[in-house]
C-alpha cells in the first residue's frame, strides 16, 4: 500500500508533472509568437490515438510519432517560406479529421474518444505516471541544457549565428521538446486543450517577471496550482476534470492580469 | 594580418543574384563603410562575414579564432519576453559584472543596466546593442544600419562612440550606413556596393568617383541625395542592370 494507490494523488503528480515541463517550453511558444503550432500538434495527436489504437502500441508511442511528424513537417515547411498560419491551419484541421476518421474505422475497441480530446486524469496509472514524468523530465532536461542557446535563438536568429548558435537547431529542439510535452499530456487535459496549459501561465506570468527565467519559475506555479485547485474544483462540483484546470487556469490569468495592472501603479 | 578575407564571393537565392564576385579584405584597426541604394546587398554581405549566411560561390577565410562583434540592425525584442539590460549581455553565456560594466561604460550606456529592454529609446537601445557586441572583446566590429531610427545628433554621437571603441580596442569596424556623409567622414575606406563593388577606396575619391555619384548623386554634403540616375553607367566590373530613372528632390 503506497500513497500512489490513491487515484486523487496519481491525478495530482501527472498534473503538476505535465505543468512543470509544460510551463518553460509555453514561455517559448509565447515568445516566439508559435502559440498555434503547440494546437497544430495537439491536435495531430488525436490522428496519433487513432494510429496506435489500430496497430495496438502505446498511446504515448503514436501521438509522439504523429506529433513530432506534424512539428517537423511545419518547421521545415516554413523554413521553406510557406505561410505559417495557413500551413498550420491546414495541417491542423486535416490531422484531427482524419484522426477522427480513422477512429471510427477501429473494430472491437469501444473507443471514448472524449478521453482523448479532454483528458482522463483520473484514470492515471502508476505506468501512466512513470511515462508523464520520465517525459517531463526530458524535456525539462533538454530546455536547461538548451536555455542560452534557445533564448539567444529567440530573441535574435542573426545574433545567435554571431555567437557560433545555430537558430534551426534551437528551433529543432523546441519543436521536439513541444512533441514530446503533447504526448504525455494528453492522458492530463486531453489534445483540445494542450495548447492552453502552455499558454496561459506564462501568459499571466509576464506580469510579475522581470527576466526570462523568473517568468518560467511562475508559469510552472501557475501551472500546477491550477491543476491542484482544478482538481479539487472537479471533485467538489463534479465537473470535467480537464476543462476544469483549464478553467482554474483561466482564471488566475484574470487574477494576475488585475494584480500586476495594481502592482505597476502602485510601483 | 588579415582578420577576414572574402574571394570571388556570390550569393543567390533561387533565380536571384544578390552579390557577385566580391572580393574584400578586413586588417585590424580599419574602419570600412559599406554603402549602397536599398537591394544592394550590404545586408547580405554582412550576414555572410558573421556566417550567418553561406555564400553560393566563393570563399570566406576567418583568422583562426578570430573574434567577432555584431551589432544588428535592428532587434525586435517581443514584449511579451521580459528581459532586463544586465540579463540580455549575459547571453549566451554568462559574464561578469565587471565585464558588462565595462562594456556599458564603453559603449555610453553605463545607467541602464537594470532596465527593461523593452523601455529603452532607441539610442539606448543600440548602445546596449554596442555594449553587448564589445563583450568578447572583438577584433572584428560589425554594424548594420546601426543608426536606424535616430535623429542626426544621436546618430553623430553614436559613430563618434564607435571611432573612440576603435581608437581603444584597434579592432576592425565593418559598417553599413544610409547616412554618407555622417559615416564618410569617420571612414577609413569606403566600399560602395551595387551587387557588386562598384567601387571603393579613401572616402575623398570614392565621393568623387563617377560610379559613386550614378548610385547617389554628387550633392551628398547636405541632406542625403534622392536622385538615382539616369544612365546605365559601365566600369570595369560591367553593370549591366538598369537604374531606375527619377529625380525627387
Amino acid at each position: 500500500m503506497s500513497f500512489l494507490d490513491d487515484f486523487l494523488i496519481r491525478a495530482a503528480l501527472a498534473g503538476i508533472g505535465v505543468a512543470i515541463a509544460a510551463a518553460p517550453l509555453g514561455c517559448f511558444v509565447v515568445w516566439r509568437r508559435m502559440a498555434y503550432f503547440g494546437d497544430a500538434a495537439a491536435h495531430a495527436a488525436v490522428l496519433g490515438v487513432a494510429l496506435a489504437l489500430m496497430f495496438s502500441t502505446s498511446i504515448f508511442a503514436g501521438v509522439l510519432a504523429v506529433s513530432l511528424l506534424m512539428a517537423l513537417a511545419v518547421s521545415s515547411l516554413t523554413a521553406h517560406g510557406q505561410a505559417m498560419d495557413t500551413m498550420l491551419g491546414v495541417m491542423a484541421h486535416s490531422a484531427l479529421a482524419i484522426g477522427l476518421v480513422a477512429v471510427s474505422f477501429v473494430q472491437g475497441v469501444r473507443v471514448d474518444l472524449m478521453a482523448y480530446l479532454f483528458g482522463d486524469i483520473l484514470a492515471v496509472s502508476k505506468g501512466d505516471l512513470a511515462v508523464i514524468w520520465g517525459g517531463a523530465a526530458a524535456v525539462i532536461l533538454l530546455i536547461l541544457w538548451r536555455w542560452s542557446a534557445l533564448l539567444t535563438a529567440t530573441l535574435n536568429p542573426d545574433l545567435a549565428s554571431a555567437a557560433g548558435i545555430n537558430p534551426r537547431r534551437e528551433q529543432l529542439v523546441l519543436t521536439v521538446a513541444l512533441a514530446l510535452v503533447v504526448a504525455v499530456a494528453i492522458k492530463v487535459v486531453g489534445a483540445l486543450l494542450i495548447g492552453a496549459l502552455l499558454i496561459i501561465p506564462p501568459a499571466g506570468a509576464r506580469h510579475f517577471a522581470n527576466t526570462p527565467e523568473r517568468m518560467a519559475a511562475l508559469a510552472a506555479v501557475i501551472g500546477g496550482l491550477s491543476v491542484a485547485l482544478g482538481l479539487w474544483a472537479a471533485f467538489q462540483f463534479d465537473t470535467p476534470t480537464g476543462p476544469t484546470i483549464v478553467s482554474v487556469a483561466a482564471a488566475l490569468f484574470v487574477v494576475s492580469g488585475v494584480g500586476g495592472a495594481l502592482v505597476k501603479r502602485l510601483g | 594580418m588579415k582578420l577576414i578575407e572574402l574571394s570571388d564571393l556570390s550569393v543567390r537565392f533561387g533565380a536571384q543574384t544578390i552579390l557577385s564576385h566580391v572580393n574584400l579584405t578586413l586588417t585590424p584597426g580599419e574602419i570600412v563603410t559599406i554603402v549602397g541604394p536599398n537591394g544592394s546587398g550590404k545586408s547580405s554581405l554582412l550576414r555572410v562575414i558573421i556566417g550567418a549566411l553561406r555564400p553560393s560561390a566563393g570563399s570566406v577565410r576567418r583568422q583562426e579564432g578570430v573574434r567577432i562583434g555584431y551589432v544588428p540592425q535592428k532587434l525586435h525584442i517581443d514584449p511579451t519576453l521580459p528581459m532586463t539590460v544586465r540579463r540580455f549581455l549575459s547571453l549566451p553565456s554568462r559574464v561578469s559584472d565587471k565585464v558588462v560594466g565595462d562594456a556599458l561604460e564603453q559603449a555610453g550606456a553605463g545607467h541602464l543596466e537594470s532596465h527593461q529592454m523593452a523601455d529603452l529609446s532607441g539610442g539606448q537601445f543600440q548602445r546596449v546593442l554596442l555594449a553587448r557586441a564589445l563583450l568578447s572583446d572583438p577584433q572584428v566590429l560589425i554594424l548594420d544600419e546601426a543608426t536606424q531610427g535616430l535623429d542626426q545628433p544621436g546618430s553623430a554621437a553614436f559613430y563618434r562612440q564607435i571611432e573612440e571603441v576603435r581608437d581603444r580596442l584597434g579592432c576592425a569596424v565593418v559598417m553599413v550606413s544610409h547616412e554618407l556623409h555622417v559615416v564618410m567622414a569617420s571612414s577609413d575606406r569606403v566600399i560602395c556596393l551595387n551587387g557588386h563593388i562598384c567601387c571603393e577606396g579613401a572616402p575623398e575619391h570614392v565621393a568623387s568617383a563617377p560610379e559613386y555619384r550614378a548610385l547617389f548623386g554628387s550633392g551628398t554634403q547636405g541632406a542625403l541625395a534622392l536622385y538615382r540616375h539616369e544612365h546605365n553607367h559601365s566600369h570595369d566590373h560591367g553593370c549591366d542592370h538598369d537604374h531606375a530613372h527619377e529625380t525627387a528632390q
